[in-house]
C-alpha cells in the first residue's frame, strides 16, 4: 500500500521541480505531516468520528433504502443488493469529502487565521513542502478510513472480486486529485462567504454523480454533465473494482484523477507562493 | 451641528429588548445571506430532486411510502430534516463565535439588554430564520409537485416545532462551551447525520432493527417526521399527535431554560 | 463647535452618597481565587480615576464589578446611586464601557456597529443615525463609514469602540486599557479624545500600565496589587509620598555597584544588577557628593521621579506572571 502511494508521488515532485522556480521546495514536507500528527493526537475524537459517518450512510441505506428499492443492476449487468451498489459509491464519497474539506476549510483557517504558515516559510521549508505536507496527512488520514470502510464492507460480504485490493489505493488517488485541486480552489478564496461555493459543488456532485441510482434515469444531456463531474469517475473506479467488473475504461477514469491532481498541486504551489511569499 | 434629537437611553421592556437583540442578528443576517440561503434552501432542494425524483424513480409507490410516490411520501419529513440541520449549524458555530472569536455578546453585555433576554432574543431569531427558509423551501417542493394537500402548512409548524427542539438545549451547549468547536464535528457526526439517516425521513422507521428503534423514539426528528406526515396526509390520530407535541415542546422549554442559565453564566461572571 | 457629546446629565445625577461610584469593602471571588479583596472606592463627578497594577492585580474584575456585569462576591457597591445587584440594566443605560479586548462586529460596517450597539440602549433609529455620524466625526472615521471593520488597524478598531461606547451619551466612561498595543500616534489621538469628554464633564474610570498615560490623564488613581489596594492619591502626591522629586542613576559596567559606598547620599538606594538607583530632592548634588566619595559610574543620569518608579516600588519588580 505504501509503495504504491509513493512512487508517483516522487517521480511527480522530479516532474514539478522543472516547472517550479527554485527555493519553493525542500524537501522537508514530513515536518508537516509530522505536525498534523502531534495536532490530532490531541483531537482524535474529530478523527475517529469522520469514520463512522459513511458507515452511518452505508447502514441506512442498506437497512432502509435497500428494502424500499430491492435488487438493482450492477456494473455487468448483473443483480446485486441496493448495498453492494450504494457501498462502493459511498466510499468514492467519502474519499472526496474528506480529501476537499481539509484542503479547504482547515487549510483556509490556518492561512488566514492561525498565520501558521508564516512561521513555517520562516524555516528552509518552502510552499511546495507545505503543499505536499498538508496533502500527505490528508491522505494518511483518508487511507485510514477507507481502510476502516473496506473492513466492513469485507464483514458484510460486499466485496466479492480480488480486484478490491485496488480499491484501497485508487481510493488515495482520488482523494489526492480532490485534495490538490481543492487546496489550488483555497488560494483563491477571500473570505469564509466563498465556501458556499465549495457546498455548492460538492453536494449536487454527491447526490447525482449515480451515488444512489444508475444513470439511465437522467435524459441524454443531463447524462452527459454527469459524466465530466469527477466524482462519476470516482464512483465508477469504485464500483469496478468492489464487484470485479473490471474492463480497459477504468484506466480513463484514472488519467482523470492523475491529470486532476497534477492541475491541483501546480496551482496550489504557485499560488500558495505567491500568497505567502509576497 | 449639535444634535437635533435629544434622547436618553433607557430600560426596554422585555419583548422590545428580545426584539433588538433578533434586530442586531438580522443585520448581520443581511449582509451574508448567501451561504444560509445555499444551505437551507438549495441543499434540500437538491435533495428531493436527487432522492425524491431520481432516487424515487426507481421505487414503486408501496404501503411503506403510504401509497404514494416517493417525492410525496418524501418531500413533508425531508423539510423536518433540513429545517433540523439548519438549526443545528444555527445553534453551534454562530453562538460559540459571538461569545469567544468576535465577542459580540460581550459587547452586548454591556448594554440594558440582559443575559436573558439575549438569550431568547437569539432562539427567536433562530426560529424566524427557519421560518423563512422552511417556507421557501415547501413552496419549491409545491412546484415540484412534492406535494399533496395543504395540511403541508402543519408540516411547516412541525418542522419548526422540531427544529427549535434541538437548537434550543444545543445553543445553551453551544454558549457553555471554552474550546474552538471541536465538539460541534462530533455533535453532527453522531447526533444530527444519525438522525437524519435513521429516524424515518427517507424510510419507514420499522424497517431497522428492532433494538434501534428505541434510540429512534428518543430523537426529536423522529417525533418531528410523525407529526409532519400525519398532517400533509391527513392521517393524525389524537393521542400520538399530542405525545409528539408534548415531546417536542418539553424538550423546547427545557432547552430554553438551560440557555437563559449558560447565557448569565457566561457573561455574568 | 464641538458637539456636546454629553448632555447635562452630571448635573441632575442625583448623587446622593457623594460620588458617582461608591465602593465599600468589595470583593470578587472566582472559586477559591480571591481576585479582590476588599477595597474601598470614591469617584467623584466629573475626575478622572485610574486604576494601576500589575497583571491579575483585580483591576479588570473591580471594572467589570463596576460596569454591572460581573456580580460581586460581597461588600457594598453603588453606581450612580444604584445597586447594580437589583438595577443592572438602569445603571448599564447610563454607562459607557470600553472594555480591553475588542467586541466590535468585524463583520459588520463601521456605521452599523454603531446603529445597532445604540439600538440595545432603546434609542430610536433617527436618534442613533444622527449621532453615529457626530461620533464618526469625533473618532476620525468619517471616510470609513461605510467600510467593514475587520479589515481597519488596531488603532481605528479601539477609536469606534471609545465612540460606541458614547452612543448613548453616558455619565462615566470606562476603560480598561484603552491604548495597548497602539502605537504613538494612535495613543496620543485617543488621549486627546479623552481630554475633550473630559471637559465635557464625562467622568471617566482607567485602567492602564502605562505610567505615562496616568499621568497624562487622571486626576486621582489608586494602585492596586494583590487584589487589594495599596496606595491612593493624585500622581503627584503618590510621587511625593512613595518617590522622591529626582532619581540619580549610575550605571557600572565592569565592577559591581557598591552600595555601600552611596550610603548616606539619598534618602533611598536601591540596587540593580548593573546600577545604583538613589531617590533624593536634588540629583546632581548627590553625584557630586558620590563622585567626591571616589564612585566611578560609567555614567550617570539625574531624571524626575515618575509614577513608574512609584509603581515599581509598590509592586515590586518581579515578574507577576
Amino acid at each position: 500500500m505504501s509503495t504504491t502511494t509513493q512512487a508517483p508521488e516522487t517521480t511527480r515532485t522530479g516532474l514539478l521541480l522543472r516547472v517550479l522556480p527554485v527555493g519553493m521546495y525542500a524537501g522537508r514536507s514530513r515536518a508537516l505531516v509530522e505536525r498534523s500528527f502531534l495536532v490530532n493526537r490531541r483531537t482524535w475524537l474529530q478523527v475517529v468520528s469522520g469514520f463512522f459517518e459513511p458507515l452511518f450512510f452505508l447502514f441506512g441505506l442498506g437497512f432502509g433504502f435497500g428494502k424500499l428499492i430491492g435488487d438493482v443492476v450492477g456494473p455487468g449487468g448483473e443483480t446485486i443488493s441496493y448495498v453492494a451498489y450504494v457501498a462502493p459509491a459511498l466510499l468514492a464519497a467519502s474519499a472526496m469529502n474528506g480529501a476537499v474539506y481539509d484542503a479547504t476549510f482547515n487549510l483556509f483557517f490556518k492561512l488566514k487565521y492561525a498565520k501558521l504558515y508564516d512561521a513555517v516559510l520562516a524555516t528552509p521549508l518552502g510552499p511546495l513542502d507545505i503543499a505536499i505536507g498538508e496533502i500527505t496527512w490528508a491522505l494518511i488520514r483518508g487511507a485510514l478510513y477507507g481502510t476502516g470502510f473496506l473492513t466492513v464492507m469485507l464483514g458484510m460480504g460486499l466485496l466479492t472480486s480480488p480486484w478490491a485490493v485496488f480499491a484501497l489505493p485508487a481510493a488515495i488517488l482520488i482523494a489526492f486529485a480532490f485534495g490538490a485541486l481543492g487546496m489550488a480552489c483555497t488560494t483563491f478564496m477571500r473570505s469564509w462567504h466563498d465556501f458556499d461555493l465549495v457546498q455548492l459543488a460538492l453536494v449536487p456532485m454527491f447526490l447525482f454523480s449515480t451515488t444512489f441510482y444508475p444513470i439511465t434515469v437522467y435524459p441524454g444531456a443531463v447524462q452527459f454533465a454527469v459524466k465530466c463531474f469527477p466524482l462519476y469517475h470516482a464512483i465508477e473506479v469504485m464500483r469496478a473494482l468492489c464487484t470485479g467488473y473490471v474492463d480497459a475504461s477504468i484506466v480513463g477514469h484514472l488519467a482523470y484523477f492523475v491529470v486532476m491532481a497534477l492541475v491541483g498541486v501546480v496551482v496550489a504551489s504557485r499560488r500558495l507562493g505567491k500568497l505567502l511569499l509576497a | 451641528m449639535t444634535t437635533t434629537t435629544r434622547e436618553r437611553a433607557r430600560v426596554c421592556p422585555t419583548p422590545t429588548a428580545v426584539w433588538l437583540v433578533v434586530e442586531g442578528l438580522w443585520t448581520w443576517y443581511r449582509r451574508n445571506w448567501r451561504s444560509s440561503a445555499v444551505s437551507s434552501v438549495v441543499e434540500p432542494v437538491l435533495f428531493l430532486l436527487a432522492l425524491g425524483l431520481g432516487f424515487g424513480s426507481q421505487i414503486q409507490p408501496s404501503a411503506a411510502t403510504g401509497g404514494l410516490p416517493y417525492v410525496q411520501y418524501l418531500a413533508p419529513a425531508l423539510v423536518v430534516a433540513s429545517a433540523l440541520q439548519t438549526a443545528a449549524f444555527e445553534s453551534t458555530y454562530p453562538v460559540l463565535a459571538a461569545f469567544k472569536w468576535n465577542r459580540t455578546f460581550l459587547g452586548i453585555a454591556s448594554t440594558p439588554i440582559t443575559s436573558r433576554q439575549l438569550a431568547m432574543g437569539q432562539l427567536l431569531w433562530i426560529f424566524l430564520r427557519l421560518s423563512v427558509s422552511s417556507a421557501a423551501f415547501l413552496v419549491v417542493a409545491a412546484l415540484l409537485g412534492a406535494v399533496t394537500s395543504v395540511g403541508v402548512i402543519g408540516s411547516l409548524f412541525a418542522a419548526l416545532l422540531t427544529a427549535m427542539a434541538l437548537a434550543a438545549p444545543l445553543v445553551a451547549y453551544s454558549a457553555s462551551l471554552d474550546t474552538e468547536g471541536q465538539q460541534f464535528s462530533a455533535i453532527f457526526r453522531f447526533i444530527v447525520v444519525p438522525m437524519t439517516v435513521f429516524a424515518g425521513t427517507f424510510f419507514p422507521v420499522d424497517q431497522l432493527p428492532a433494538w434501534v428503534r428505541p434510540i429512534v423514539w428518543l430523537t426529536p426528528l423522529w417525533h418531528g417526521t410523525e407529526l409532519s406526515r400525519a398532517s400533509a396526509f391527513g392521517t393524525g390520530e389524537l393521542l400520538p399527535v399530542l405525545g409528539h407535541l408534548v415531546y417536542l415542546t418539553a424538550l423546547v422549554v427545557i432547552g430554553a431554560r438551560l440557555a437563559v442559565r449558560t447565557f448569565t453564566r457566561r457573561l455574568e461572571v | 463647535m464641538r458637539p456636546a457629546i454629553v448632555p447635562d446629565v452630571v448635573a441632575e445625577t442625583a448623587v446622593r452618597d457623594g460620588g458617582l461610584v461608591r465602593a465599600r469593602g468589595l470583593t470578587k471571588q472566582f472559586g477559591d481565587f480571591e481576585a479582590v479583596r476588599g477595597i474601598d472606592l470614591d469617584v467623584e463627578p466629573g475626575e478622572a480615576f485610574g486604576f494601576l497594577g500589575p497583571n491579575g492585580a483585580g483591576k479588570s474584575s473591580t471594572m467589570r464589578m463596576v460596569s454591572c456585569v460581573s456580580p460581586r462576591t460581597g461588600g457594598d457597591l453603588t453606581v450612580l446611586g444604584m445597586d447594580p445587584r437589583t438595577q443592572g440594566p438602569d445603571i448599564r443605560a447610563r454607562l459607557g464601557v470600553v472594555p480591553q479586548q475588542d467586541n466590535l462586529d468585524n463583520e459588520l460596517t463601521v456605521r452599523q456597529n454603531l446603529h445597532i450597539y445604540g439600538r440595545y440602549f432603546g434609542l430610536s433609529k433617527a436618534h442613533v443615525r444622527a449621532k453615529a455620524v457626530e461620533l464618526l466625526d469625533f473618532a476620525q472615521l468619517t471616510d470609513r463609514a461605510d467600510a467593514e471593520v475587520e479589515p481597519l488597524s488596531g488603532g481605528m478598531k479601539r477609536r469606534l469602540t471609545i465612540a460606541r461606547s458614547l452612543i448613548n451619551d453616558p455619565e462615566l466612561l470606562l476603560l480598561d486599557e484603552p491604548t495597548t498595543g497602539l502605537d504613538p500616534q494612535a495613543r496620543h489621538l485617543l488621549w486627546d479624545r479623552l481630554f475633550r469628554l473630559r471637559q465635557q464633564g464625562v467622568t471617566l474610570i482607567i485602567t492602564t500600565h502605562y505610567m505615562d498615560e496616568a499621568e497624562q490623564l487622571c486626576d486621582r488613581l489608586v494602585v492596586m496589587d494583590g487584589g487589594k489596594i495599596v496606595a491612593e492619591g493624585s500622581p503627584g502626591e503618590l510621587i511625593a509620598r512613595y518617590c522622591s522629586r529626582e532619581v540619580l542613576e549610575l550605571r557600572f559596567v565592569t565592577d559591581k555597584p557598591d552600595a555601600a559606598a552611596a550610603e548616606g547620599l539619598a534618602d533611598r538606594i536601591e540596587v540593580l544588577p548593573d546600577r545604583l538607583l538613589l531617590y533624593t530632592s536634588d540629583g546632581e548634588a548627590s553625584l557630586a557628593a558620590a563622585h567626591q566619595r571616589g564612585l566611578a559610574p560609567a555614567s550617570s543620569l539625574v531624571r524626575r521621579g515618575t509614577l513608574e518608579d512609584v509603581f515599581l516600588r509598590l509592586t515590586g519588580r518581579t515578574l507577576v506572571d
